[in-house]
């Protein structure tokens, strides 16, 4: 019988395969940033060994970090600790960093791709659920917790036991102004936000296939928050054309022994998945979130769901969610007044997420009352949106254009939704107070969100769409 | 925190809600610490204390009548971000054990790594765990690891609960997954000789 691409790489990286005992799993690439990081690294003084294979970690600082003046000292002191905490534990540790003020410097799931360190075949690991984002390139690519990251720290491996496999298949071809964050906010809406909890997602079918890289890290980026493992992409073509020199991608005769092996990276015919799932991309509209975890969404033109759609013992976890949105039962969202628009964060802030809003924006401006972020995801991103003058489409349109990070996302630096405000946002988690203490969040794609952005309201981008 | 655990009985905290994700147990702006210790006193923030930080008189933990080392969630506990600060709040408030119905693969991995034990339930038995406690704040819960059963001792209800041979043996006896990779170490290395890509 056949290997899905998942056992391909998985069974390619056990070290030690013990019955009884997890697989001792060999990573080939971990990312580290300054939050998921400090402890790990006092655990390695604790007991006095160094970093295992120092070349094999990166560093980037992204999840506290200002978005404005980055060329001035961090102002929060336990923030600026933090960051300096991690400089100086790469120092020690010779762990390469690109910090604050590096040309390099961005959100980690956005820097590992675009520097071509993500590569095919790779088990990649980061103290970040938003790991699964480097699968789009055919890795198998996951998040872990502070006591992993220094078990890959000591050893270079990490202790895991072989998830199942489940394959989402979408077929068919996307309408106009429906993007890849609608196909995965479609899909988790669907299953749940613990409906592939176990389960290693590979994606595939036309519609998935017909995606560039950046719209698939979009993807696989949220697997986790349908509780999966990880997800990932059968590279292809598209996947190589990508890698193909950036800065630290293969060269020369690297290159093509490289490619050789990436292209038998996929699921055999015969393989066999645990589950698997199957849509219609036809079916899928814009999409967005009403409640308080990323399974409670819809289209955009459609109706949260009344209490005698749901199951009994569903209701009261519901209630108090729609409570949190001050929002009610069966209400429709089109037309809902919002306050701020976030576009930014490891699902939406690279380079063609900015330009697909500015397009959509140019020669517009966006509505009164209305707040507008956008951060781009790393410093090759803001100089790429500068040089093709994208800066001054969003500052024409009253848009803020501000400097990488992880920002409103999770809101850990200053960049928090006031209380009780309504923020359209890019990111990827609807929680509560994620976006800053009592903040509503509605999770959409930067085109949903740019369009609410010029009408102060929610909106069917399609609509825009058909009268520009 | 003590690094082994091996059985308990204990009244419980009841925390009735499904999808309980992890920047509900510890929300991000209180992830600037570099050390393990003292972030219990923010485990669940928001739905413990207003925004002026006055205590929430509806919130279970602010109830002095629910106390013990045994905290009971809904469905799909721990969902959401990687933080092991979470499991590090829920240890420094002085839980030993998490009890649901099902739990976040990460949240359950970061559990166990800092000894913290993750029961899982049917739904059937987590909703007797609920009303056991509903009908008396104090209800003891029994859980016992070596024979891999949870009982509300009262009724004498009683659930075994699935846990790998490996993580048993590790909170049993103290031991973490570092320690036995560290082990390896010849290994790994004999691993890396094999490798033929660059990466």
């Amino acid at each position: 019988m056949g290997k899905t691409l998942f056992d391909k790489i998985w069974d390619s990286h056990i070290v030690v395969s013990k019955p009884g005992h997890p697989d001792a799993v060999y990573i080939n690439t971990h990312f580290i940033h300054e939050v998921t990081s400090p402890q790990a690294f006092d655990g390695l003084r604790k007991r006095g060994i160094p970093v295992f294979r120092p070349a094999k970690t990166r560093a980037t600082a992204d999840h506290n970090v200002p978005t404005l003046h980055q060329d001035q000292p961090i102002k929060e002191a336990l923030s600026r600790h933090q960051v300096e905490m991690l400089t100086k534990n790469t120092a020690e540790f010779g762990v390469e960093l690109y910090g604050l003020g590096h040309r390099f410097q961005g959100i980690v799931h956005v820097i590992g791709p675009e520097l071509g360190i993500t590569l095919p075949g790779m088990t990649i690991v980061c103290g970040d659920s938003h790991t699964s984002t480097h699968g789009a390139f055919g890795a198998v690519a996951f998040g872990i917790g502070t006591s992993e990251v220094e078990q890959v720290l000591a050893t270079q491996c990490i202790l895991q036991y072989k998830p199942k496999r489940m394959k989402i298949e979408v077929n068919g071809q996307l309408g106009k102004g429906v993007l890849s964050k609608d196909i995965i906010l479609y899909i988790i809406s669907k299953i749940s936000a613990s409906g592939a909890t176990g389960y290693f997602v590979e994606y595939a079918g036309e519609a998935i296939r017909s995606l560039s890289m950046e719209a698939r890290m979009t993807i696989c980026n949220m697997s986790i928050e349908m509780g999966a493992r990880g997800g990932l992409i059968a590279p292809d073509e598209t996947t190589f054309d990508y890698i193909k020199g950036r800065e630290f991608a293969p060269k020369g005769a690297d290159w093509d022994k490289s490619l050789e092996y990436w292209k038998t990276l996929y699921s055999d015919s015969d393989a066999e998945f645990d589950k698997v799932l199957t849509f219609d991309a036809a079916d899928i509209e814009p999409q967005i979130t009403y409640g308080t975890n990323p399974g409670m969404g819809m289209g955009v033109t459609r109706h949260i769901p009344a209490l005698d759609q749901l199951d009994e013992k569903e209701r009261p976890s519901f209630k108090k969610s729609l409570e949190y949105m001050d929002l009610q039962p069966g209400a429709e969202l089109l037309g809902k007044k919002i306050d701020y628009v976030f576009i930014g964060s490891c699902t939406n802030s690279r380079i063609e997420d900015l330009r697909l809003v500015a397009d959509f924006v140019k020669g517009k401006h966006k509505a009164d009352d209305v707040v507008v972020w956008i951060v781009p995801g790393s410093k090759q991103v803001e100089a790429q949106a500068m040089e093709e003058g994208i800066d001054k489409i969003f500052a024409e349109a009253g848009f803020q254009l501000r400097e990488p990070g992880c920002s409103a996302c999770l809101a850990m630096n200053e960049d928090k939704v006031p209380a009780g405000m309504y923020c359209i946002s890019t990111s990827n988690r609807n929680f509560e107070g994620r976006q800053g203490p009592n903040a509503r969040t509605f999770l959409a794609s930067p085109l949903t969100a740019a369009a609410a952005a010029i009408t102060g309201k929610v909106t069917d981008v399609r609509e825009l769409l058909v009268n520009s | 925190m003590s690094k082994i655990f091996q059985h308990l009985v204990s009244s419980a905290v009841p925390v009735p809600i499904e999808n309980i994700d992890t920047d509900q147990i510890i929300p991000a702006r209180f992830l600037k610490a570099t050390t393990r210790e003292g972030f219990g006193e923010n485990l669940f923030r928001d739905w413990r204390y207003n925004p002026d930080n006055t205590p929430k008189a509806d919130f279970v933990m602010n109830n002095p009548v629910y106390s013990g080392q045994i905290l009971v969630g809904g469905k799909n506990f721990g969902c959401g971000s990687s933080r092991e600060h979470a499991a590090w709040a829920i240890a420094d408030a002085g839980f030993k054990v998490v009890v649901s119905s099902f739990f976040a693969d990460i949240f359950k991995n970061n559990a166990l790594n800092t000894f913290i034990l993750p029961v899982q339930v049917s739904e059937g038995f987590l909703d007797r765990i609920f009303k056991a406690i509903e009908a008396d704040p104090k209800a003891q819960l029994e859980v016992d690891l070596e024979n891999q059963f949870i009982k509300i001792v009262s009724t004498g209800e009683k659930e075994d609960f699935d846990i790998n041979q490996y993580k048993k043996t590790c909170l049993l006896n103290g031991y973490d997954d570092i320690d036995y990779l560290l082990s390896l170490r010849k290994e790994i290395e004999q691993y890396e000789t094999t490798r033929t890509y660059n990466f």
